[in-house]
């Protein structure tokens, strides 16, 4: 629990460096060009000439303009941004693999908001989706978060003509967006609607960083994005965004040589969990071989509807054409 | 009509076409430009402000600019397939049309391929394809497949030129400016006539024809298997390749009667291009639309008496939101064809063009339903509020594309009709091959 809160405060003490680093970045003009082996280098500037008592206007990352007192500013973390090759190779002797526990999903949307911040993503790009399915008529509906399931037989992977979209040797599927043609091949490849083109340049401001295909960030016009299951995070020994995020602790990581998955709070064998809990992969028989597994909802936590609590308009309506008639009268 | 006419009696008819622009010519082709201009300036726009202009979205990522590449690719198809099966046949009808055939398939394979173009994101990588292609990925495979064609079908169109090209350079009269006769000149490449050189254009004819043939059959079944190798519902079909092979055909056949009538009205063809001509390539798109409706009809109907979940909601799709449209493609498009050919009584030039114009115009919805619907339904149902998210419909950018293609390839024709006689003089004027020979071979 504690790790977890100084991994928190870590978190936004390194946002409130990137965002510091970005406004003195335009407050001298942008004449600091990010070099490689020093990737914020605008941030140390600013350290250098602290002077206390002085204030220094910085950039949340809702593009607030707010002033904060001079001795406030600590320089960041190093940042490390692992090289494309790196990145394409992957963590060594890892096979991470995903359990989504549907019972315990009442549609909170921690996952996609801590996703889409993590990933300055804009409003309408969402790596993992909730959505609400019923498989039939008689069959009860439920919420169902997908990320991308870094499939083992990735057809994505096999249709890009340039070797964009790659597997890792830990399993993960990742998108180089230096190299992405957009030609959206893989969008139509993946039978799961995992990936997302970014159509127009981001709305959200996107942090003055080197680029790398573990975060997908900063964004470019063009290309496609998709869930990285927060490679950058796995590197540095974290856990997923989505993963911390959620309340419920509906979604477990961790890996499968070591048998283990995590949601947080509590850590268990991934065979036991699969085992008693009769885990399954979504859409088995397309033969992707997801590395992502669902849990059945039996005895579920919460009923379906409170899923439909507290949601903004265009989210709720989002359902609404697939919310079944008995649910509507409750 | 006989089969050979006169050379100089042929030049002679030809003449004021390659001479002289007309008024008419002019504004045709000054419209085609504004258009195309039109076109541009979309262009321009989608490449300032992002894909975000076209109507495509995170669901459909494809639109119209990929129904126009296969549509496009597909009319390539009369020069391969007609031009070279007639050619191998030695059917002597041929003559007067087979340059038009040629025409269509370099013009239509060089149109094609901008339209993958359009639908690129980062058209600035476009090079990362030769840089670092993956062999795995049927795009490869295209990008090898067309440029083999393109380089195959320039050759045999230049081919069927050469002698062509000779008669221009040797014929005095034609008063040209100085450039064009040196422009003929170093394109007849010295052809005299003398045997050999008969010879070996006459050997190499017959072997690109074969090639073309061959080329084109893989080219079209490539372009079928980047929709059959995906498993989306609808793609995912085994007949697809064969399938977009006879389409391809169906189109080229009526694009061709379309131009055979246009150019017997503009450049008054009535003594070379007969009623026999439009029956002859009318009967092939009979022959075609029939096989094609076989195929449309097993790929639907499989699909139909299933109960694969997703097949049932992509058929409940076409027969509801693109219930037009699957009437036009797939009834009207195929049976019109094969009822106005098939009937004797309707077999007249006019109306056999009309069925060209239905077949060709039907190609191009069916390609639209067979590219949109699936993109609509998705195995994870589209949860979003946004009509724009949910149903594809392209904007007037796609469309000033799609126009500007269509111009583009009208400018194209209308230059090259005034650069070399519409008919070729050289096969027209060819000694008619004896029987014998022509069973030898």
């Amino acid at each position: 629990m504690k790790e977890e809160e100084k991994n928190k405060s870590r978190r936004q003490f390194l946002k409130f460096g990137l965002t510091a680093g970005a406004a003195s970045l335009v407050g001298l003009g942008g004449a600091v060009i990010a070099g490689k082996s020093n990737p914020l280098p605008a941030v140390r500037q600013a350290d250098d000439e602290k002077k206390p008592g002085r204030k220094v206007k910085v950039l949340t990352s809702e593009g607030k303009l707010v002033e904060v007192d001079e001795s406030q500013i600590r320089p960041a973390e190093k940042v490390e941004i692992a090289s494309i090759d790196k990145a394409r190779e992957g963590l060594p002797d890892k096979k991470f693999v995903m359990i989504i526990d549907l019972a315990k999903c009442k549609n909170a949307r921690k996952c996609v908001d801590a996703c889409q911040e993590g990933h300055h993503l804009p409003r309408d790009h969402e790596w993992i989706k909730v959505q609400l399915l019923q498989d039939s008529e008689y069959t009860h509906p439920y919420w169902f978060p997908k990320p991308c399931f870094h499939c083992d037989q990735p057809l994505c992977v096999s249709v890009c003509p340039v070797g964009a979209t790659f597997k890792r040797n830990d399993g993960i599927v990742l998108v180089d967006n230096e190299r992405c043609i957009g030609c959206k091949f893989c969008m139509t490849g993946c039978p799961y609607s995992a990936r997302v083109f970014h159509w127009k340049e981001s709305e959200v401001e996107q942090p003055d960083v080197e680029y790398s295909a573990e975060t997908n960030v900063p964004s470019e016009e063009g290309t496609v994005g998709k869930c990285v299951f927060c490679a950058d995070k796995l590197r540095k020994g974290e856990l997923p965004r989505c993963v911390t995020a959620c309340p419920m602790g509906v979604i477990y990581f961790g890996d499968l040589i070591e048998d283990a998955v995590t949601n947080g709070t509590e850590t268990i064998r991934f065979s036991q969990l699969i085992e008693e809990r009769a885990g399954y992969r979504y859409l088995e028989e397309l033969g992707t071989h997801p590395t992502v597994y669902y849990l059945p909802t039996v005895n579920r936590m919460f009923p379906v509807e409170s899923g439909f609590e507290g949601l903004e308009e265009d989210i709720h309506n989002r359902y609404e054409k697939f919310i079944h008639p008995k649910l509507k009268k409750k | 009509m006989e089969e050979t006419v006169s050379r100089s009696k042929l030049l002679e008819e030809f003449r004021p076409e390659l001479e002289k622009t007309s008024f008419r010519w002019i504004l045709l082709f000054g419209l085609c430009l504004v258009i195309f201009l039109i076109g541009i300036y979309g262009l321009i726009r989608q490449i300032t402000h992002g894909h975000i202009v076209t109507g495509m979205r995170d669901n459909v990522v494809w639109g119209v600019y990929i129904v126009n590449f296969i549509f496009f690719m597909g009319l390539s198809y009369a020069g391969a397939l007609v031009s070279g099966a007639l050619h191998l046949f030695r059917s002597s009808w041929r003559k007067p049309i087979i340059r038009m055939a040629e025409l269509i398939t370099v013009i239509s394979l060089v149109i094609g391929p901008f339209f993958i173009f359009f639908c690129i994101g980062r058209l600035d990588r476009l090079h990362f394809l030769f840089t670092h292609p993956r062999i795995q990925s049927p795009i490869t495979w295209d990008v090898i497949a067309i440029m083999t064609d393109l380089v195959g079908c320039f050759i045999y169109l230049y081919l069927s030129f050469i002698e062509d090209f000779a008669i221009l350079r040797d014929y005095s009269d034609l008063k040209v400016p100085k450039w064009r006769k040196k422009l003929y000149r170093i394109l007849a490449l010295g052809y005299r006539g003398t045997p050999e050189q008969e010879k070996a254009i006459k050997v190499s004819k017959d072997i690109m024809a074969a090639m073309v043939i061959a080329i084109a059959i893989i080219v079209y079944s490539v372009l079928a298997w980047i929709f059959g190798v995906t498993l989306q519902p609808g793609w995912h079909s085994t007949i697809f390749g064969p399938y977009f092979v006879i389409a391809a055909v169906f189109s080229g056949t009526g694009l061709l009667i379309i131009l055979m009538w246009i150019f017997r009205k503009i450049y008054h063809l009535e003594n070379y291009i007969t009623k026999k001509h439009f029956v002859n390539v009318g009967m092939l798109l009979l022959i075609v639309s029939a096989f094609y409706g076989y195929f449309t009809f097993s790929d639907y109907l499989t699909k139909w008496y299933g109960s694969v979940k997703m097949d049932s909601i992509l058929i409940d799709k076409l027969f509801t939101d693109f219930f037009g449209l699957f009437i036009y493609a797939n009834y009207v498009g195929i049976l019109i064809p094969i009822i106005i050919v098939g009937i004797k009584k309707l077999r007249t030039i006019t109306n056999i063009t009309i069925a060209a114009v239905i077949s060709v115009t039907a190609l191009w919805v069916n390609r639209y339903i067979i590219v949109i619907p699936t993109l609509e339904t998705p195995f994870l149902p589209i949860q979003d509020t946004r009509p724009e998210w949910t149903y594809y419909s392209p904007t007037w950018i796609e469309w000033a594309l799609t126009f500007a293609g269509i111009a583009v390839f009208c400018m194209l024709f209308m230059l090259a009709s005034k650069f070399v006689p519409i008919i070729s003089v050289s096969e027209m004027t060819e000694e008619p091959e004896s029987e014998e020979e022509r069973i030898l071979e």
